[in-house]
This record gives structure tokens, sequence and C-alpha cells, in this order.
């Protein structure tokens, strides 16, 4: 007889090890299978973890952690092709260790350290392996088929944190097959750049770090953001479009990656940097319409497998965490009962919809998908919002309410009704 | 039939970089790996163990934590692994190794005989392939290099396939022996899950100096060492490489050109060309 776990994880990214270091810890038996060499070496984002959620999980985290830069800024850019509207915040609140609210973090140096946390509290992890389908017996998922030779083991219940377009979610029925339009696809780079570089580029003082959302010209216009992290010795540089979008203007994501490198927002701040690393993942973007069935019998999804991103606040590796966190919640409420139905589990689902997860997916439920169906909003307005600054901010002799209503004239362009329609739909998805 | 792999843990030359200043290594960052040969090694003793029966032993030497190359042979489906760490050890040479391997191969050999020693064709760090033969001459058994095929095995005697520089020899021995496996023995096959559940928790067998019994403490590490190194260097950065340029048909042009220019290198000896 194959031997047996009280729970099975699938996937070693920030769901999977948060739900199996939670496991262990309350003394349940876990088996852990990661499919890249190490956790870590397949997981891909843009670089920045949020405190609270980890923090929850190992208390000042921070202090052994391998984190890059804690954020004290954060800056937004409405690109146009040669200029920015720039909005942002900076404050050294969150220079301050119990206000830290972000860091910056590459992520294969930080999944592994996760995974080894949470190897300390017992946690068997085995790597290289992958995960071909759950093994379902009278309706009940009783364990998973690796590709290994002998593959098969069993556990109580099974956790599938394996990530943006789960297989094994589908296999199950969990959800179809997912659209283009509720992923995206994110190129990034890791520049090497000296730290006193970065610090004097950026402003920063030693071992502060800066974050930057780029929209509009960014992806020249379609569905995405692009980013700059700064690292310790690094910049993450990235951009992200829907495969949609991909897809409709042909463009190749490399190719748009450089236009961003080319940008003159950026190249001054990335010049001579060396280029260290390539990466490229799908992101889930689908948001609260795309969630997948939660839970089932013997088996849980979190993290991306369950599309627990929110793309407008670039907020992913913590709702990934959180809702780990939860699974392991269920999980041991269901030890207690013995039972690990879907009925039983089903707490998990409630406290993902209930929790910040849920309510801030369902705020956000249209988002995408109005700026999907509506371009103008990243292709035209940010293009005329850069051309009413430079020309407010252009002294030429013309009188300041002669610029003003010449900027409202540009804006009612489109009709007064439409440009009307737009800002309301615009508030009525972002509310 | 027990067989007993020896393994060592390496820097994955592969992303090794020589300090261009110091003409020292660069380890900073680089993995640690089981040497290839040593794997094709333990893949071996597993397959001739599922086809005759009996028990693979592992065997290294190093730091505590080269017990990761002891794992990865549990993985491959060896039985059990011994590790011998000391510091007494440290700063050996290929003779200083292969004399304190011989003392733990003696003692794991006093509680089961030996059948046959496996050792990978040499290191990807030192690349000697000395300390097989060394451990071979001290325990007075035939000493068999750069096995490419093990092709039968009786309780007497072994049969195997040895490469030479232009061909390969078909060769007999007496057991026990001791066999160093050149890569194109096998292809290593993917671990069995059980293997792997196995490995994560495997606790090798560590003795340190005092636990191998008898040893002439003068033989071991650095004072055992008679190697002395006298110069590192790099080798020189290889110069030229040409990037054709133009339409497709141009840059075939050139190439043909280029060919046509260089025929001679295609000749051979004896004026014909291939």
């Amino acid at each position: 007889m194959p031997e047996k776990f009280d729970v099975i994880v699938v996937g070693a990214g920030p769901a999977g090890t948060s739900c199996a270091y939670l496991c262990a810890k309350n003394g349940l038996k876990v088996l852990q299978i990661e499919r890249g060499e190490y956790p870590g070496a397949k997981n891909v984002m843009g670089g920045v973890l949020y405190k609270q959620q980890l923090e929850e999980i190992i208390p000042e985290f921070w202090k052994e952690a391998p984190i890059e830069r804690p954020v004290v800024e954060q800056r937004m850019w409405l690109l146009d092709e040669e200029s920015a509207i720039t909005l942002g915040y900076k404050g050294q609140a969150w220079a301050n260790e119990e206000n830290y609210n972000n860091f910056t973090i590459l992520r294969a140096k930080f999944d592994q350290w996760f995974a080894k946390k949470a190897q300390e509290q017992g946690v068997t992890l085995i790597n290289e392996t992958v995960v071909d389908a759950c093994l379902v017996k009278n309706g009940k998922v009783v364990g998973v088929r690796t590709d290994r030779p002998d593959g098969d083991v069993y556990a109580d219940v099974v956790v599938l944190a394996d990530g943006v377009n789960s297989l094994l979610a589908k296999q199950l029925g969990f959800h179809e097959e997912i659209e283009p339009a509720q992923v995206a696809l994110t190129v990034m780079e890791v520049l090497n750049l000296s730290a006193e570089t970065i610090n004097e580029r950026f402003n920063l003082e030693d071992g502060q770090g800066c974050t930057i959302e780029m929209f509009g010209d960014a992806t020249k216009g379609h569905l995405g953001t692009a980013f700059l992290y700064t690292n310790k010795e690094s910049l993450n540089i990235g951009v992200g479009t829907t495969l949609s979008s991909l897809v409709n203007s042909k463009m190749k994501p490399y190719d748009l990656l450089e236009y961003v490198k080319h940008h003159p927002m950026v190249k001054p701040l990335i010049k001579g940097a060396e280029e260290a690393e390539y990466l490229a993942h799908l992101i889930p973007e689908g948001g609260y319409h795309a969630i997948p069935k939660l839970v089932g019998d013997g088996v849980i999804v979190a993290g991306d497998a369950a599309q627990l991103v929110n793309g407008i606040h670039r907020e992913g590796s913590n709702m990934a965490m959180k809702s780990g966190s939860f699974a392991a919640e269920a999980i041991l409420l269901a030890k207690q009962t013995g039972k690990y139905t879907e009925e039983v589990l089903d707490i998990y689902r409630e406290k993902v919809y209930e929790s910040f997860i849920g309510k801030d997916l369902e705020k956000y439920k249209d988002a995408t998908e109005t700026l999907e169906n509506h371009p103008q909003y990243l292709k035209e307005y940010i293009p005329m919002l850069n051309r009413a600054a430079r020309i407010f901010f252009t002294v030429d002799g013309i009188s300041k309410q002669e610029k003003q209503k010449g900027i409202f004239n540009m804006f009612m362009e489109r009709g007064k009704i439409r440009t009307v329609q737009d800002m309301y739909r615009a508030w009525k998805v972002m509310k | 039939m027990h067989i007993v792999v020896c393994v060592k843990q390496v820097p994955d030359t592969k992303v090794i970089k020589i300090n261009p200043k110091t003409n020292t290594l660069d380890r900073r960052g680089v993995p640690s790996i089981m040497n290839p040969y040593d794997a094709h090694a333990v893949q071996e003793a597993v397959r001739l163990k599922r086809e005759y029966g009996g028990k693979v032993s592992v065997l290294s030497m190093g730091p505590p934590q080269a017990d990761a190359v002891i794992k990865k042979s549990i993985e491959i489906g060896a039985d059990e692994g011994y590790l011998i760490s000391d510091r007494a050890f440290a700063g050996a040479d290929t003779l200083a190794t292969s004399y304190a391997l011989t003392k733990a191969l003696e003692k794991i050999s006093s509680a089961s005989p030996i059948d046959m020693i496996f050792c990978g064709k040499h290191a990807i760090d030192g690349d000697t392939g000395q300390v097989g033969p060394g451990i071979a001459s001290r325990l007075d058994i035939p000493p068999v290099t750069n096995i490419t095929s093990i092709t039968k095995v009786t309780k007497d005697y072994v049969e195997l396939q040895r490469k030479l520089q232009d061909g390969y020899a078909h060769i007999r021995t007496s057991l026990p022996c001791l066999i160093t496996i050149e890569k194109e023995i096998n292809e290593i096959e993917y671990a069995p899950f059980p293997n792997m559940l196995k490995a994560v928790s495997y606790q090798p067998v560590v003795w340190n100096v005092d636990q191998l019994g008898e040893v002439d403490r003068k033989q071991l590490g650095l004072k055992g060492s008679p190697t002395i190194v006298g110069k590192m260097f790099a080798p020189p950065k290889q110069e030229g490489g040409h990037t054709l340029e133009g339409t497709p048909k141009e840059q075939v042009d050139q190439l043909l050109d280029v060919l046509h220019e260089k025929r001679h290198l295609f000749q051979k000896k004896g004026g014909a060309a291939v």
C-alpha cells in the first residue's frame, strides 16, 4: 500500500506553501509536490510582496527572508509616446519596520526560502515532479497521480495550488478552458545595476525601494500595464497585456518590452544596466467572474489556480497566501470532524468570498472587460491628458481661461454624450 | 551482490567562472551537483541490482551538506548511503582521498562484503580520474576503467566493454573489482516516486575520522596530499567568429566562398575530400 498523507499540496508557490506550512505546523502530515527543479524555479511575478498576509503566517519574516527592498514610494505613470502624467505617493511611514507595506523580491530566491520554512515545519517536499491528475474514487478526490513510475500517492485532501491555467482543476470540471482575454502574458527582465546608481536615479535612501506602474503607451494603448521595480542591486522591468490584445494586435511581447525599455521616461533609468534574466509567465486577469469552483469532495483550489488576482492593484501573491491560509484552516476543521466532504470544506469558499479577496475582486468584477471593450480609456484619454497637461503648463501668451476652454473642447471632441458616458462607466467599474 | 558506488559532490562546472584577475574559481552562487559520471554509476548499479539482486550502497567524502548527493543516489535507487566527513579530510588530493575512501570501504566491507566498487570515470571539477584506480591499488583488486557496458555478472567474474582511444575492448575480470563508468553506459531513469519520498527523509550513516578504525592521520587531508597547484590559468578566449550579413542568398553565397576557401580543413590526410 502506498504511503498516505493527510494533505497533498500541488505546487510550491505562495498559495501552496502557505497552506502546507500551516497544515504541517498544526501537526498534519503534508506532502508538497513541485514541478520545478526547486520552488521558485518556474515562478514569476513583477516582484511586489505585500507584508500583511505573510506576516500572519511568519511574524517578522522580513528579518530573515530574502527580500530586496521595502517599498517607500509607489509611482503611477500615464504614458503617451514621449511624455507622462505622473502620480504617486512617497512616505517615510512605509520605511518604518512596523509600517512596512510591501517589498520587492526575486521569486526564485524568495520561494525557495519560504518552502524551506515549510519543510522546517515538517512538510515533505518533492521537486521535479509533475502531477498529471487527481485520483478520484466515488466522486471524491483521494490522491494524485504523478508522472513518475509508481507515482500514485494518497491523501485525505488535495490542495490544487498549481498556478494559472490549472489543468488539474479543469480536469475535475471546476472551470472551462481559460479564454485569452482572461489571462495576461507578462514578460520581464532582471537588469543588474549597482545599488548606488539605483539610489541616485530613483531618489532613494539605502535599503529603500520604489515601484512604478505604467499605463497607456506602455502597452501601446492595449489592456495591460508595464512596471519597473527596484531590487537591491537590480531592476525588474516588465510588461503584461492580455493574451487577446497580443493576438488581435499581432504584437510580440518581447517587442513590447523593448519598446517600454526605449521609452524616454524609462530609458535614462535603466541606462547601462546589464540584462541578467529574462522571464515570462501567464497572469490570471479574469477576476471575479473567472473564479472557478473552489471546493469539491477532498479538494480545494487556491491562489492563481483559483484566479485570485487583482490586476488593477497588482495584488496576487498576497491573495495566494491568504487563500492558502484559508485552505489550511478549512482542512484543520475537516480533520476535527474527520470528514473531507465538499460540505465541510465549503468554509474555505465562504472565507475567500467574505474576505478582502472576494470583496476586492467583486468591486472590480467588470473592470477588465470594460477596459478591453472600451479601449478609448488607455488609447485616447491618456494621450489627451498628456496633451492637456502640456497645453496647460506651457506659457505662450494664451490666457489660462482660453487654455481650459481648449482642453475642455478637446475632451468633448468625442461628443459630449459619449464623453460623459465614458466617465460614468469608468466611475461605475472602479467605485 | 553488494555494489558500492563512490560519489562526489562537485560545483556545476557549466556555470562556474574563473576570476580573470586572481585566476581562482569564482564559486559564488554556483550550485553543487552530483558528479554526472557518478550518477550513471549509481544508475548502473541499480540496474544490476534489478537484474541480479543484492544491494547498492553509496559512499561519499565531503562536508555535511554533501549528503545531498547521497539523497540523489537514494532517488535513483541506492539502498543505503555513507558519508565520511571530518575536518581531517579537508584539502585532500587524489592520493589522500583514495586513502580515506579505502578506509571507509574496508569498514563497509567488514559488515557486508563488497563484490564491486563503482566510480565515475572522473569528476568534472578535477578531471583526473585517479581516485578510482587509487582505491583499487590500495585494496589490491583489479581496476577496470572507462566502462561503457556491463554485459554479464557471475559470482566470480564480470564481463564488460571498455572504451579505448580508437575502439572498444571486451574484457573479463575477476571479482571483487573496481569499475569506472562512462556516461554512455546508460540513461539516467526518471526516478520512481517512492524513491523520491524515501530520499527526502533519508539520513546517511556519517563517520568521522575516529570512526574509521585504524587510520594513519599523516595520510589524510592536506598533510597527506603531495599535489601542489603551481599555477592556475583560464584558457585564452577564442578569437574570431564572423557574422554573415545581407539577404539569405547573399549569406549563403558568402558561406560557400568561406567553405571553398577553407576546403583543406575537410580533406583527409591522403588528399581525398570527405
